[in-house]
């Protein structure tokens, strides 16, 4: 079997997150790191090879596109186990919409499949932590003809069969598909391993390819800031909430000062 | 003048509120035009679905029979979005898609956005008569505008982003026959549970949410009692979801809700990044929270320092006592 796991490298949720001049996110000022939902991709990714068994040949390639930091995210994919790594980097690449990524990804995908055997399986995070739009899975499906299976919190597989169950809006339900197809999991599916020692020091040897849109075969024009279907007009930095009343609890106190304050903005 | 598409957001056949709210949008972009996909039978009639998009403003209603494509994902609404927007463009011309801002509805715009080869902009909270996108992004701590600069913009909207305003559409409906390809029908829905109703106000669109996190110590009662006395929806943290005290359906944060209601009410939450990104556009933010150190007070306009399972109790009896 082969899974071809996308993880994004991402500026930490936890920094100061910016914009450029340009009205792209800063990926080169704020500290990045492989997007957590990823990693939850990264780890059902590796229990589905684990679960394949000795018997069968699992192989998990972890794919990026991004800077030249980017190679962090997939680094820390193979420290958690996966076998090979590939890292698409291009300058024209940068300020790109999920029009443009999916389709680098996509032609990744296709290259990938054309070197060492079609994926089974193209496993993604639920959704970036800096865009957070929770599209590219499907673009990349609609790209490479597949079906999508996605924000699964439970992944079962059975031969070429997968169900998944998912906490829709309205709904709780279990979803299937036949593989090939491309499958997003959500935070609930599962804590992600940590790197052991031993799978620091085995990263160091695995494989890890840089490829440039030209090993793609993809034109400079079709991507990057120029090339988007959408233009950011405006960044604008939301105003600190200025801080309100605070009051301590003493021997309810502090119920009766709510109360009045809720009472106040006519919420009562 | 141009027509809009809006996907109607629906179960069964019962019009969802955020629907209203995209053909009140529509209306400042062009001609507000509906599309039903779903059991042919709930369409029409005085409690049909086309006499529900009429009042807000629908000119048009297609209707799509849903009884060839119940139980397949995204991809066949996909298709039959691509086909009806093929036939507006050479009617009268196309100004918008747009669709609800589910998880569903931003992955039935990004397939489309690639069928279509048209910009997609997802979650938008505003939409202008000339096309310019509000999103709220970097968990509500920066606002981007934003617009479509390639073909047809398909916007996907989020609840509560326009209040819905009545005005009489002609509804006339448009029976619509799509095709669906048998590509499109590879991922299947094998069982489904409703959710259970709750009896309370849907979270996303909600005036008022009441949420509670760790802090409860597993034993939500306070904060359940007085999300009653206030009409609210009851909203829990990741912590509180990972403990397996609410369901993940109450999650507001990152990785379960977005919520911007009129007054925000966090009990024993911290205030985490991942949890803001669910809640801080809420108009009102009130906490409690015995640590006065907790980052949640950074975004309050009123807080307590204090035990919830205090609180909480007092206050909803005052609320209740005054509400007589
Ligand atoms: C990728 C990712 C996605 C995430 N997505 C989300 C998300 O969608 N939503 C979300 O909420 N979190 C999310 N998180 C988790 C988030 O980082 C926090 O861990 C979580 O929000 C903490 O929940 P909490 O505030 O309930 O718990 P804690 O941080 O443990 O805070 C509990 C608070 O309760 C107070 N308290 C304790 N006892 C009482 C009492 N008796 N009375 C009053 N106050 C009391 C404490 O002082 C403390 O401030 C995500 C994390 C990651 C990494
Ligand atoms: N630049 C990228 N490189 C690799 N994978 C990506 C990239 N962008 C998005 N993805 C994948 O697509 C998922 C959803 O991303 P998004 O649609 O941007 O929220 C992520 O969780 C990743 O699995």
């Amino acid at each position: 079997m082969n899974i071809v796991v996308c993880v994004k490298y991402v500026p930490d949720a936890t920094a100061d997150r910016q914009f450029e001049s340009d009205n792209t996110v800063d990926r080169v000022g704020v500290d990045g790191l492989l997007s957590e939902l990823d990693e939850y991709a990264v780890e059902q990714a590796l229990q589905l090879k684990e679960k394949a068994g000795e018997g069968t040949e699992t192989v998990v390639t972890a794919l990026t596109i991004g800077p030249e930091k980017a190679v962090d995210a997939v680094r820390k994919a193979l420290q958690m186990g996966a076998d090979k790594a590939v890292h698409v980097s291009d300058e024209a690449i940068a300020g790109s919409d999920y029009v443009a990524t999916s389709l680098v990804l996509a032609k990744a995908i296709e290259k990938i499949a054309a070197d060492s055997g079609s994926p089974d399986v193209v496993m993604c995070g639920m959704a970036s932590t800096d865009a957070s739009g929770g599209v590219v899975p499907a673009m990349l499906a609609e790209r490479l003809g597949l079906p999508q299976v996605t924000l699964a919190s439970v992944v079962e597989t059975q031969g070429d069969q997968v169900r998944v169950k998912r906490d829709g809006d309205t709904a709780t339900e279990v979803i299937g598909g036949t593989m090939p197809l491309v499958l997003s999991v959500t935070d609930q599916s599962g804590e992600a391993r940590y790197p052991s020692f031993k799978g620091i020091m085995a990263a160091k040897k695995k494989p890890l390819e840089t490829w440039s849109l030209g090993d793609l075969g993809v034109d400079a024009g079709q991507v990057g800031l120029a090339a988007a279907w959408t233009t950011v007009e405006d960044t604008t930095a939301r105003p600190p909430r200025t801080a309100g009343e605070i009051v301590k609890d003493e021997d309810g106190s502090g119920a009766t000062a709510l109360t009045e304050f809720l009472a106040s903005k006519k919420f009562i | 003048m141009s027509e809009v598409l809006v996907l109607i957001d629906h179960v069964d056949g019962a019009v969802r509120k955020p629907t209203y709210e995209l053909l009140t949008i529509a209306k400042r972009l062009g001609e507000p035009s509906a599309v039903f996909i779903g059991p042919a039978a709930r369409a029409g009639g005085a409690d049909g679905v086309t006499e529900k998009v009429k009042q807000y403003g629908a000119e048009k209603v297609y209707v799509v029979d849903d009884a060839q494509i119940k139980g397949y994902l995204v991809a066949p609404k996909a298709e039959v979005l691509q086909q009806i927007a093929a036939q507006a463009l050479g009617n009268g011309g196309l100004a918008a898609i747009l669709i609800p801002s589910s998880a569903e509805g931003k992955e039935i715009g990004a397939r489309l956005a690639i069928k279509i080869e048209s910009g997609l902009i997802t979650d938008a909270v505003d939409v202008t008569a000339d096309g310019v996108a509000t999103q709220s992004v970097f968990a509500g701590n920066f606002t981007l505008t934003g617009k479509v600069t390639k073909g047809t913009p398909i916007i996907t909207v989020k609840p509560n982003s326009a209040a819905p305003e009545e005005s009489a559409g002609a509804g006339a409906v448009v029976e619509f026959a799509a095709t669906i390809s048998d590509a499109a029908k590879k991922a299947q829905i094998v069982a489904s549970q409703p959710r259970q109703a709750t009896g309370r106000p849907e979270l996303t669109e909600a005036a008022i949410v009441v949420s509670g996190g760790r802090g409860t110590g597993g034993n939500f009662e306070p904060v359940e009692a007085l999300a009653d006395a206030l009409g609210a929806a009851v909203g829990a943290s990741r912590a509180a979801v990972d403990s397996g005290w609410m369901p993940h359906s109450f999650q507001v944060g990152q990785t379960g809700k977005t919520v911007s209601p009129q007054l925000y009410v966090a009990n024993g939450i911290s205030g985490a990044i991942q949890h803001r990104a669910g809640m801080q556009t809420s108009k009102t933010i009130v906490a409690v929270n015995k640590d006065e150190e907790a980052p949640i007070f950074e975004l309050v306009d009123f807080g307590v320092v204090g035990d919830l399972h205090t609180v909480l109790p007092a206050a909803t009896e005052q609320i209740v006592k005054r509400k007589g």
